[in-house]
């Protein structure tokens, strides 16, 4: 293993010395992502501009034996870019190029540093999108949402990363040039493009990325729906799906979650019902009218007490941007709150959402939740304080409860935040032995000598403590200003 | 001792010469689990596909990719393992993006299982999509739990005049506006589309788009091979491109399909010709049906990709005994 002096000096050989930090107040920036709970100063950080230097890099680390973390925008929520104390962060974020937009075949070709949202900017003079919209979409990268498999509140219709990329070219940490995918819509052999994608940066670094872009819809306009009690609203998604509809969005959120919201962007929610759903229809003018209308019906037999459908794309965009800044918001009612982020067959929400009111009581803590309904993916979030020991302690109690609740009842322990460090232990509840063990042959093929992303993800000890959880302390989350899904 | 996992047979045709001791998978058949709310059907491997079709129909919904079944006995588990997708693939999506979970049995025997019955799993490596396609060679995929879709409402198959520039250009051009599209195929100066969705985009897409009213059997027929153009005695040819690839200059007869994403290529050119003109345009060309595959199924892997391929073999099949050969001579 290399010590900092050799390692920054080896590095230094092809690089520019700023591209090799290494002095605690350049190194300080890159200590932590999105999850501010766990910090660790890298004891080298590379910023590589050329394919080439990730090459060079990749091959001088591997043959110091040294530890390597790949990283984007670090708006991660699970430490998946957690530096290494003893190894080098390698940053993307000058990897900033469009290398192509291509209109007649509808895919662009990007640098991993660029951002998703300037994806979609890049498209959209030729009537195109780039279709995942997660949360953090004006700062995340593309190259962070291939790691992380990212989704958006448009999965259920339009898919998450895995179905939208179509290819990656980068580096194994041997650094091989590897390609998976192309623009073909398939490629001979495995699927290892499916496989790199959500891999967290463990099995390759991924150096250019290939999208599909679709046409932008002509319209779209989104339902706010108001329900008397949870179940009912949850019932509303099952009945909304059982008539054929897949709505482009459906999202639920819960009174304590719409009225943290409500102070906060004023986005009109309507604060007396126990729960609301937005569910979005897209497509064209007359597609849009047409499933308007069966929703509505839909909803109105399911119970709803109040529906407003946005009359324009202003009130459009405020009915969601109340969604968007849930995090946020609620980061402004408590000092501290844990983000959760299972997945649950639809179902089974009312019997969820009832065992965390239940836990509530149990634990002396408040618990407001949003919903990405269409897809049962939960984002429970517990207030508490954390300068309150005992409170500390019922949250973590708290929270494993409700993500072993989630893999009781068939789901996951993490829909679309990641394994990262954060939720590392709760992967031997959800896995037994045998499958852990499998993924770690999966990581040696890529990764013989396990240097990639070490200790992420996969776990080496068969530890099954506590559950997964975002901390965030005084509701500063790292770029408090976006919006979280 | 090889084993050739094997389930109704429907698809021996397809990869490399199996090989090996036959294990029957019908045994293991049945819907495990099917709420048509949850869009999700979880079934074994050995369920017929046209049963669980069926039972889809009867709730309205379908599997979106389209799955050819190239006989009436074929399975679901084949169905994944061969990954085969049909015309709705290039709007709708293929086999592994509809994967969300399955029960593998591995090399070793360990029953493993990956992914769930929710739409979004993070958790860990998403082996179940890395199965699609993988030909039974990591392991027997004994269960799998995949995402279904509503059927649309409302369908309708037009028919217009093209040659086959004209007919790539148009088909792509269609593809890049807010259309109804489900599918398009050209064939021998006539290119077809199908819109899917509801009444009013469908009407109001028709009328964009022009043309003649075509026949809706015509994709069945393309998905079950059983169109005119795929008889014949010449070796049939899958290249898979760049969907606005020019037309390709290769001896024999040509089917397109997916919008220009994949042409079907009846031809006796040699292996090699067609490989090098599909890999120039950035794709791939499988032999897919031939009486001589000795020039392997499929399009030969770049060294790091091989190397990777064996290792993973070897991680899910130690002793190299699923398959063998099906996917590639060497593993």
């Amino acid at each position: 293993m290399g010590s900092r002096l050799s390692v920054v000096s080896a590095l230094r050989g092809f690089l520019p010395a700023r591209a090799v930090l290494h002095e605690e107040e350049d190194t300080r920036p890159y200590e932590c992502d999105g999850l501010t709970a766990y910090r660790q100063l890298p004891m080298v950080v590379a910023l590589p501009e050329t394919e080439e230097q990730v090459r060079r890099i990749l091959q001088a680390c591997h043959a110091m034996g040294v530890p390597v973390v790949p990283r984007g925008a670090g708006t991660g929520l699970s430490g998946g870019a957690l530096p290494p104390g003893d190894g080098v962060l390698l940053s993307m974020a000058k990897f900033m190029r469009a290398v192509r937009v291509d209109p007649v075949a509808r895919v662009a070709v990007v640098q991993p540093g660029v951002r998703n949202a300037a994806i979609s900017e890049l498209a959209a003079p030729h009537g195109l999108y780039y279709a995942p919209d997660p949360s953090s979409q004006i700062a995340c990268t593309i190259g962070g949402n291939v790691a992380e498999n990212s989704g958006g509140v448009h999965c259920l219709k339009y898919g998450l990363t895995v179905h939208n990329v179509l290819g990656v070219r980068g580096f194994t940490i041997e650094g091989e040039p590897i390609v998976l995918g192309g623009e073909a819509l398939d490629a001979p052999g495995y699927d290892l493009l499916a496989l790199a994608i959500g891999s967290e940066g463990m099995l390759m670094v991924v150096t250019e990325v290939t999208v599909k872009l679709l046409p932008k819809a002509q319209s779209a306009r989104v339902i706010m729906a108001s329900f008397a009690d949870v179940e009912k609203a949850g019932d509303a998604v099952a009945k909304i799906i059982a008539a054929g509809i897949i709505p482009a969005g459906l999202e639920m959120m819960d009174k304590p979650a719409t009225r943290a919201v409500e102070e906060f962007v004023g986005a009109g929610y309507d604060l007396e019902a126990a729960a609301i759903l937005l569910c979005e229809s897209d497509g064209t003018s007359e597609e849009v009218e047409d499933e308007v209308a069966r929703m509505k019906a839909v909803l109105e037999g399911a119970g709803a007490t109040r529906m407003t459908v946005s009359g324009d794309e202003a009130e459009r965009l405020r009915f969601w941007s109340g969604r968007k800044a849930a995090f946020p918001a609620v980061g402004r009612i408590s000092p501290d709150y844990y983000c959760m982020d299972g997945t649950i067959p639809r179902k089974r929400l009312g019997e969820v959402l009832n065992f965390i009111a239940a836990l509530e009581k149990k634990y002396g803590l408040r618990c407001p939740n949003v919903f990405h309904a269409g897809d049962g993916n939960l984002h429970p979030l517990i207030l508490f304080d954390a300068n309150d020991a005992g409170q500390l302690d019922r949250t973590e109690r708290f929270a494993a409860e409700v993500l072993e609740k989630c893999v009781a009842v068939g789901g996951t322990i993490t829909g679309e935040h990641g394994v990262g460090v954060e939720k590392i232990n709760q992967m031997c509840v959800q896995f037994r032995p045998d499958e852990l063990e499998l993924f770690r042959a999966v990581k040696h093929v890529f990764d013989p000598a396990g240097l990639l992303n070490p200790g992420k993800a996969v776990p080496t000890l068969a530890r099954c403590a506590e559950y997964g959880r975002m901390h965030v302390h005084g509701g500063k989350l790292p770029h408090a200003d976006l919006p979280r899904f | 001792m090889p084993l050739r996992l094997r389930g109704g047979g429907s698809k021996d045709f397809y990869g490399n010469v199996p090989r090996g001791e036959v294990l029957d998978t019908r045994g293991y058949a049945g819907i495990v689990s099917y709420d048509p709310t949850e869009l999700v059907v979880t079934a074994r491997c050995g369920t017929s596909l046209l049963d669980l079709e069926k039972i889809l129909q009867e709730k309205n919904q379908f599997l979106p990719f389209d799955p050819p079944h190239f006989g009436p006995g074929a399975t679901f588990g084949g169905c994944i393992a061969a990954g085969l997708s049909g015309p709705r693939r290039a709007v709708a999506g293929a086999v592994r993006d509809f994967v969300l979970g399955t029960k593998l049995i591995d090399g070793r025997g360990r029953v493993l299982q990956f992914g769930g019955a929710v739409m979004k799993n993070v958790a860990g490596y998403d082996v179940s999509r890395l199965l699609a396609g993988s030909l039974g060679t990591l392991g027997l995929i004994a269960e799998a739990s995949l995402k279904v879709l509503p059927r649309p409402s409302s369908e309708r198959t037009l028919r217009l005049e093209a040659g086959e520039g004209e007919a790539l250009a148009t088909m792509n051009r269609w593809a890049g506006e807010p259309l109804p599209l489900s599918a398009s195929a050209w064939h021998e100066g006539r290119l077809f589309v199908r819109l899917s969705g509801a009444e009013p985009a469908v009407h109001a897409a028709a009328h964009r788009i022009g043309g003649e009213a075509g026949q809706a059997s015509l994709w069945n027929e393309l998905k079950e091979q059983a169109h005119p153009f795929f008889a014949g005695a010449e070796p049939l040819w899958r290249v898979s491109l760049p969907t606005a690839t020019a037309p390709l200059q290769l001896p024999g007869r040509q089917l397109i399909e997916w919008g220009g994403a994949l042409r079907w290529l009846k031809s006796d050119a040699s292996a090699m010709a067609i490989r090098e003109a599909a890999t120039r345009a950035g794709g791939h060309a499988t032999l897919f049906r031939a009486a001589d595959k000795s020039a392997g199924a499929f399009t030969p892997l770049d060294p790091v990709n091989a190397r990777l391929h064996k290792a993973l073999k070897a991680a899910f099949d130690p002793a190299g005994i699923l398959n063998p050969g099906r996917l590639y001579a060497d593993f």
